[in-house]
């Protein structure tokens, strides 16, 4: 095992020469190739399309929570000079359903809206706002239903259904985890019933895209997504078309955190631009946007932890509430990992679990960084605290004592079969430097620049949390990932190109499967082919998986091409295959002396490899009991804060947010960092003030003025270690790096303000009315 | 893109008469000087000006001069130039100019647009209320002097006339200490979700204050000033200087929160609001009064 230790301040060194396109291999970091361009804003995102005479396509959105379209009036709409189509879901060609796991949404509602901002009818015209305009003119006659936006009460029995057709009505899955008997009596008993609030993802690029009709009745569509195989399906669904008719293309992607995984303008601006037979772009503006993608679930959260007087966990108790929205999304997994994770990485004896995902009429909920296990955490980690509190332990030490450890099971009886550094990570960010005492600027000081303070009230606290989360997906899931990697000569010199349907959405995936290609090809040159749908699926850029699965497939496409390769070096040079590498693009003997230049061996006969790569397989949780091998594999990681609050005024300044994280193995450690501090910073908003509040089903803050995210003025230092225990199961022992520190950086926060206050805050984002009251 | 789609008219004066020519003849038009209020109406299509006055090309907006002993601070001058160049004529609208938006925002944005927008949140409101400034209006017809107190006459309106354009602002440069503080949930990059600004003016003998974001209007806490200023003078602390009574500065308090009357919504709760003003008019009112002693005891020495 390895440690990268970076301090609180000072930029880390890069490893590797960033400079130059063609060096970096693994464990480097190179400079990445979109890097330049998102700095200086010359990137082309999605909002940036343009085609030649295409015309613009806007939704028109239900204004109720809950409504029954009595009528819809497009006539005014279609007769304004410049439109060229108007579409409701009687315009549908094909299956009118949507959905990840469910088919539970339509493209365009029929006779019920469930929420507030459901596309209800689309226009496409020449001019963005002739067609917002012609969009005004739609007459929608509504008769009004009452809303169901209480999550505790949708399963009530008196509660109307909201899909008719689902099987477990308002439920849309309950999950539950039991084991090692009845629940013992304990000595010490603490409970709590925490709620978190609806969190967004608040990516920077709104939901947008360009469909192209080729004239034969299919699309080229492209569009900032996380999925396109998921995309393509659902859009050749909708549209009634043949497969690969739809084709989809990766256009930039500003952001995602799990908001692009459902769709969103994607048959939209097909159904207009098959309609037309004009090129339509789609582009939501930032308002639009909170009603165009999904959100975290927020949850309410019942816990209860018994256990020895020495604080050793005997069980373990909870019930989780999400609330899942108008539609399924991905609901079910939410609560699968709610419930196969949900008390966190501690060893309990005895557990009594069940977590469930509702239907309302508020906004529909479903994937984002850290799915299910963000929500848990803020409970887990509060009962950990009070439970140390109670038998008077050290809290770094009472999950030291109960944390999970190599070998162990977990609540659902998988063995944990890799490093589980559950006691070394929270030891780790207590023992690194703390910071030091509070100064007199302004900007350190809680209220910032807006001068609240100059020390009066101040108090400072320090939280601790360590938490877990399941890489890949999960719960039987077939998740793979397809790479073609092709060797050929371009101007004399040898070039690794790789084609996947991955999508980067920043994180910094094109840069990673270059690193594999030159590492396992030993050439310099790599070219990124566009990600498109012409390869088969790279599954979703989600649940950390790309390094993992992609970069799995694309290692294993290169050692195919290689095999070939130097089986054709062999047969030249009459050596053994065996006895020959890859390595500055030549073809080297085992001692390394050069052989033959790769380029030679390759003349102009190129090399080309496309393999699926899949992980090892999973199981779905047994229905009655939860227990089973739901998961592919486990990262844990570590937060301190040290926060400093006004309490007078209920503000507060995070001072540090400190951070240890086993990745297994760091295929471009920059890369790494800056997925840690992002996902930190993710964690901290949640925390502090990320919300998007509803109030009756109707959401009052869609806009960056009211939903507030964390300025850099918001953001402390963080001093962040990175350990390297390799999982042996996975390639190069890599283990997913972008979700957990979304996990345990909000609790961390939150305990710290609980001890800075001296106050029992229950419920995140803590505002800072919460503080004061 | 070919196609205009009725825009708005664009009228673009180069000089401050021109200006007023324009509002004259066309009173429906909109005028933009940074935008940072206006663009963010229009793109969230609350609003649709028919047309647009265009007043960044206006170099009188843009001056800072001195008139009768006071500062006149041109509607077109942006946060960075009230920073830069006014902090010690000026300290309580520096202060308030620091806490705006971003660096962008300060940079493009105008006291003018301060005004206009009439927000109930804006931040000059408090300490312009503080320091007694006037805002000057004018029209073709001539020009008018408001005191700013009574500039709001609602949320988001004032007593701007459709043929009028603001001016400028005259403000007094500062005799004693002045303080402003600002809440928001994050510690940059938020609108107040109350603001409070105080003025110490010991020449006069007199205490000015601007309380933001917690009524419908920016406005004055007249009654905690008046009886600040009066137990000020009674215990004779003006020219003797001494501490403050702990029960002065609660009492004021007091009477900052008495004068507000907030509302609920996304971004506080009225109870918040008024705990907090509290507070604020405590601690600007404990700073401020530190500094007029230190001042003293500095002259003192020096003498
Ligand atoms: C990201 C962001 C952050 C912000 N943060 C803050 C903040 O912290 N504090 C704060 O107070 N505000 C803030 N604002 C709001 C805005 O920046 C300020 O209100 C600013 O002072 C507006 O000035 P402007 O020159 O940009 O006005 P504009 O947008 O150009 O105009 C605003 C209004 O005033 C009218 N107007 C402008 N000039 C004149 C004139 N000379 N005569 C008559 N009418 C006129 C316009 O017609 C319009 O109605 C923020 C805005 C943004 C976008």
């Amino acid at each position: 095992m390895s440690t990268t230790t970076t301090p609180a301040t000072t930029p880390r060194p890069a490893a590797g020469d960033r400079t130059s396109a063609t060096t970096g291999r693994i464990g480097d970091s190179p400079l990445r190739p979109d890097g330049t361009l998102k700095v200086t804003g010359e990137f082309a995102y999605s909002s940036d399309l343009w085609h030649e005479d295409m015309c613009w396509g806007v939704t028109l959105r239900s204004p109720h929570p809950h409504a029954r379209i009595v009528a819809i009036d497009t006539t005014a709409a279609l007769a304004r000079p410049g439109v060229f189509a108007v579409l409701t879901a009687a315009d549908v060609p094909g299956v009118n359903r949507t959905g990840l796991e469910h088919a539970d949404q339509p493209a365009l509602a029929e006779d019920v809206v469930r929420y507030q901002g459901e596309p209800v009818a689309l226009v496409a015209a020449d001019h963005p706002e002739t067609a917002r305009r012609a969009a005004a003119e739609i007459v929608v006659e509504y008769a009004v239903l009452p809303a169901l936006t209480d999550p505790r009460r949708a399963l009530d029995p008196d509660t109307p259904l909201l899909h008719p057709s689902h099987p477990t009505g308002n439920l849309v899955r309950e999950v539950p985890v039991r084991r090692g008997g009845p629940v013992p009596d304990a000595p010490v008993v603490v409970s709590v019933e925490f709620e978190v609030g609806m969190q967004d993802q608040a990516f920077l690029g709104p939901e947008s895209g360009l469909a192209v009709p080729d004239g034969e009745g299919g699309v080229d569509l492209y569009v900032a997504t996380q999925w396109l195989h998921t995309d393509q399906q659902q859009v050749q669904r909708v549209l009634g078309i043949g497969p690969d008719a739809a084709r989809l293309h990766l256009a930039g992607v500003g952001g995602a955190f799990g908001g692009r995984e459902d769709l969103s303008m994607h048959v939209h601006a097909c159904l207009l631009a098959l309609r037309t037979g004009k090129p339509v772009k789609m582009s939501y503006s930032r308002e639009e946007s909170f009603f165009g993608h999904v959100h975290r679930h927020p949850a309410h959260l019942r816990y209860e932890f018994g256990a020895d007087d020495d604080g050793t966990l005997r069980y373990g108790k909870a019930e989780l509430t999400f609330d899942g929205g108008a539609y399924a999304s991905s609901t079910g997994a939410v609560v699968g990992n709610g419930g196969t994770l949900g008390l966190g990485p501690y060893r309990f004896p005895v557990v009594e679990l069940v977590a469930r995902g509702v239907y309302t009429n508020n906004p529909p909920c479903g994937a984002m960084r850290g799915f299910g296990c963000v929500q848990a955490a803020f409970a887990h980690e509060y009962l950990m605290d009070a439970l140390a509190e109670r038998v008077g332990a050290d809290p770094v030490e009472l999950r030291a004592r109960n944390g999970m450890r190599e070998g162990d099971p977990n609540i659902t009886g998988q063995t944990i079969d890799s490093a589980a550094p559950v006691a070394e990570l929270i030891r780790r960010v207590r023992d690194m430097p703390l910071p030091g005492e509070r100064g007199t600027d302004l900007l350190g000081l809680p209220g910032g620049v807006g001068n609240t303070t100059h020390g009066e009230g101040v108090r400072r606290g320090i939280g601790y949390s360590v938490t877990y989360k399941n890489i890949g997906f999960s719960e039987g899931f077939d998740d793979y990932s397809t790479a073609r990697v092709r060797l050929s000569v371009t101007a004399g010199e040898p070039v690794a190109s790789v084609h996947t349907a991955a999508a980067e959405v920043g994180q910094g995936l094109v840069s990673v499967q270059a690193q594999i290609a030159r590492t396992e090809l030993g050439v310099s040159r790599v070219v990124i082919e566009p990600a498109d749908t012409a390869i088969g699926s790279a599954g979703s850029t989600s649940a950390s998986r790309q390094t993992y699965v992609t970069g799995g497939a694309v290692r294993a496409a290169c050692e195919l091409v290689r095999a070939r390769v130097l089986e054709r070096a062999a047969g030249t040079l009459g050596v053994p295959a065996a006895s020959l590498r890859l390595d500055g693009d030549k073809v080297v003997a085992a001692g390394g002396e050069v052989l033959a230049g790769l380029a030679d061996v390759l003349g102009d006969s190129p090399v080309e490899e496309t393999t699926e790569w899949r992980h090892r397989p999973t199981v779905e949780p047994d229905p009655e009991t939860g227990q089973g091998d739901a998961h592919v594999q486990y990262a844990f990681s570590a937060h301190r804060a040290v926060v400093d609050v006004d309490v007078e005024l209920g503000l507060v300044k995070v001072i540090a947010l400190d951070t240890a994280q086993d990745v297994g193995k760091a295929i471009n450690p920059d890369a790494v960092l800056g997925q840690i501090q992002g996902g930190s910073v993710q964690g901290m908003g949640l925390a502090l003030m990320e919300e998007v509040l509803v109030t009756d089903g109707q959401v009052r803050n869609p806009s960056f003025t009211d939903y507030l995210i964390p300025t850099v003025l918001d953001t402390p230092p963080m001093r962040i270690e990175v350990l390297e225990n390799p999982d042996p199961h996975a390639p190069y022992g890599v283990r997913g790096v972008g979700e957990p520190p979304t996990i345990s950086s909000g609790p961390a926060v939150a305990a710290a303000i609980r001890a800075a206050a001296g106050k029992d805050l229950r419920r995140v984002p803590i505002r800072p009315e919460h503080i004061v009251s | 893109m070919g196609m205009t789609l009725d825009a708005p008219d664009f009228h673009v004066p180069t000089s401050w008469e021109q200006a007023l020519a324009v509002k004259a003849a066309h009173p429906e038009a909109v005028p933009v000087a940074g935008g940072t209020d206006l663009m963010v109406e229009v793109n969230f299509d609350r609003r649709r000006p028919p047309a647009l006055l265009d007043l960044t090309r206006v170099p009188e907006l843009a001056a800072v001069d001195r008139v009768d002993g006071r500062v006149r601070l041109g509607a077109g001058v942006p946060y960075a130039r009230m920073i830069t160049e006014l902090g010690s004529e000026l300290p309580g609208l520096a202060m308030a100019a620091r806490t705006v938006g971003s660096p962008q925002i300060r940079n493009r944005g105008t006291a003018g647009g301060n005004l206009g927008s009439a927000s109930p949140a804006g931040d000059c409101h408090p300490p312009l209320l503080a320091a007694g400034a006037e805002v000057e209006l004018a029209s073709v017809r001539g020009v008018r002097r408001v005191p700013v107190a009574e500039f709001f006459t609602g949320p988001k309106r004032s007593v701007l006339e459709p043929d009028e354009l603001i001016a400028a602002v005259h403000v007094a440069p500062a005799t004693g200490p002045q303080q402003f503080a600002k809440i928001g949930p994050r510690n940059a990059m938020v609108i107040a979700v109350t603001a409070f600004a105080l003025a110490l003016h010991p020449e006069q003998r007199r205490v000015g204050t601007g309380i933001g974001s917690a009524a419908p209007t920016p406005r004055r806490a007249t009654d905690a000033e008046e009886f600040l200023s009066g137990e000020l003078a009674a215990a004779g602390l003006w020219s003797s200087r001494g501490p403050l009574p702990e029960s002065l500065v609660t009492e004021f308090g007091n009477r900052v929160r008495a004068a507000a009357s907030p509302i609920d919504d996304v971004r506080g709760s009225a109870d918040y609001r008024r705990h907090v003003l509290a507070v604020l008019a405590r601690r600007t009112l404990t700073w401020a009064w530190d500094a007029h002693r230190s001042t003293e005891q500095r002259t003192g020495r020096t003498a």
